[in-house]
């Protein structure tokens, strides 16, 4: 979930940066501290069980330390372990900040923190500072709300390992024995030299063409050769999901997109038989059965 | 003297696990620095510190494993790839895409290959059969993708780039067809090529510059060679590379339906 969409409370936040701005706290800690409360109201008023969880809990109960204005909402947390509720909301305060007074009359807080422009490249880059210490830091801690909340379903997840992995190798090990059995069995075809002279009757295109092919004997070349197949079908395909708004991924829900993809793959499907098995010399009908297969791979 | 004592198999498998050449093939916290024992936290393990875990995730949602979902489609079409590249790669030893008029070296190496290579026709067949099969399963794959809806948001983008793998696939396998240089190759390729030959304004200058000439000849063959074995696939790894990413990125299997 993106920071934005985290709901806030916003009296909750303007009251709680006052006072953290009032005991002379750094800006931006204050306003992390207000942002933290501020989503625990929120998440207090809008009945989010806080006891779902014990670490929910936790951080949940503290809300009900403000003042009047957030105790009624606060009351389901009360069904929470009662030490929770001791936590002070101080706590977080203990990390050494170094305490920047900032006058309290600063501008009515906003509801997310001012964007912080970078100073613009001097061309200077920057030296450490004298007898600082060869190190920096990776790592920080902060409270949960403070900068944003991831939240996710875990839902029924289960390991990669062993599960998705067996399944992939036995699929592929499958394939590979029945390509290995029919390679074994079967010959790809090597006719004679190729003689630029001599026209083999049919010629015929590679199969995943003979759709494109057999289409030309109904349109205009202009038409099914460009036109159509590669241009239309595939830009029609790759254009699908902009065009298909519809969020449903249920089948009942998608009728429309089912049907007229299912009618594409067929009519691809049909016209690469038909071309495939159903043209013999001279590209003329012919009927597999009695004439025979003009077809090769 | 004393007896010598051997150490038994799992002394010494652990004496070289405490090696640095061990040490520095396997990353801390891989299941083959310190043994896998059947439990959750060892079953993360073996996803975290392997070269899968930019192929896979550590957990997945459970309807994914499900067989008629997904088929294995997409899987086994990346495995066709790889049985191509390297099924391809032992016939790149044994074959020339030199075609002159009257001695078409590619065509003796095909017979070659058939007749005197160490298991050239097993790999020849295998290639070749795996190729149709790999063009099947991909469009196959993009049935499944749609039928599923995956393609909605936020998998969009990475349906263009299935399209443009499909593409890719397409041209990597007529490319192919081709290199045989027998009757049938030339006049697929003629054939197909001349349906390309259709496109309005520059039909001609496409069919020139697919064909390297106004017919399929000898330039054509090694312009299709170099466009089989090296700059299709150089392509399709990087769009395969981004489909994989997106895959995760975008929450990794669809569904359930």
């Amino acid at each position: 979930m993106a920071r934005d969409d985290t709901p806030l409370d916003q009296e909750t936040f303007d009251r709680v940066l006052a006072e953290e701005l009032g005991k002379g706290v750094d800006r931006r800690v204050a306003e992390g501290r207000a942002r933290s409360a501020a989503v625990r109201a929120a998440r207090a008023q809008s009945g989010e069980a806080p006891a779902a969880t014990p670490a929910a809990a936790a951080a949940a109960t503290p809300a009900g330390d403000g003042d009047g204005a957030t105790a009624p909402a606060a009351a389901p947390a009360a069904a929470a372990p009662a030490p929770a509720a001791a936590v002070p909301a101080a706590v977080p305060a203990a990390a050494p900040v170094a305490a920047a007074p900032v006058p309290v009359g600063a501008p009515a807080a906003t509801l997310t923190a001012p964007e912080r422009q970078a100073p613009p490249p001097s061309g200077n880059v920057p030296e450490p500072k004298k007898g600082a210490p060869e190190k920096h830091r990776l790592l920080a801690l902060v409270p949960p709300e403070g900068i944003q909340r991831v939240e996710r379903e875990q839902g029924d997840r289960i390991n990669v390992w062993p599960h998705l992995l067996i399944e992939e190798f036995v699929a592929m090990m499958i394939v590979l024995a029945a390509l290995t059995i029919f390679a074994t069995f079967v010959n790809a075809p090597l006719r004679e030299l190729a003689n630029p002279n001599l026209t083999p009757n049919p010629s015929k295109a590679p199969w995943y063409f003979l759709g494109l092919q057999e289409l030309l004997r109904y349109f205009h070349p202009m038409v099914a050769g460009v036109l159509f197949a590669p241009t239309l079908v595939l830009l029609a395909l790759a254009v699908a999901p902009f065009v298909d708004r519809n969020p449903s991924i249920r089948p009942g829900d998608r009728k429309v997109a089912i049907t007229l993809f299912t009618m594409l793959i067929m009519f691809g499907a049909v016209l690469t038989i038909i071309g495939s098995f159903f043209r013999g010399t001279g590209y003329n009908w012919v009927w597999p059965w009695a004439q025979g297969v003009f077809f090769e791979l | 003297m004393a007896k010598l004592k051997l150490p038994t198999p799992s002394e010494a498998l652990d004496r070289v696990r405490e090696t640095e050449v061990w040490k520095s093939i396997f990353r801390p916290g891989s299941i083959f620095r310190r043994g896998y024992r059947d439990t959750s936290r060892d079953r993360a393990l073996a996803t975290m510190n392997n070269v899968l875990y930019h192929l896979h995730p550590v957990k997945m949602k459970r309807h994914g494993l499900k067989l008629t979902y997904t088929f294995c489609l997409g899987g086994l079409s990346f495995f066709l790839f790889i049985l191509l590249t390297i099924t391809g790669i032992y016939l790149m030893f044994f074959y020339r895409p030199a075609a002159e008029l009257g001695s078409a070296q590619a065509y003796t190496d095909m017979q070659n290959i058939r007749t005197s290579v160490f298991f050239g026709d097993l790999v020849r067949n295998l290639h070749r059969w795996g190729a149709h099969l790999m063009v099947f399963s991909v469009t196959l794959h993009m049935a499944r993708v749609f039928y599923t809806g995956s393609y909605k948001p936020p998998r969009e983008f990475n349906w263009v780039v299935g399209v443009l793998l499909l593409f890719l696939t397409l041209g990597l396998s007529f490319t192919g067809y081709l290199l045989p240089w027998d009757q049938l190759a030339v006049w697929a390729v003629t054939v197909g090529t001349s349906l390309a030959g259709y496109s309005p304004l520059i039909a001609k200058q496409a069919n020139f510059l697919l064909l390297g000439g106004v017919i399929v000849g000898p330039d054509t063959l090694l312009r299709w060679y170099v466009l089989h074995v090296l700059a299709l696939p150089f392509v399709l790894v990087i769009f395969l590379s981004v489909h994989f990413w997106r895959i995760r990125k975008d929450g990794g299997i669809s569904g359930p339906l």
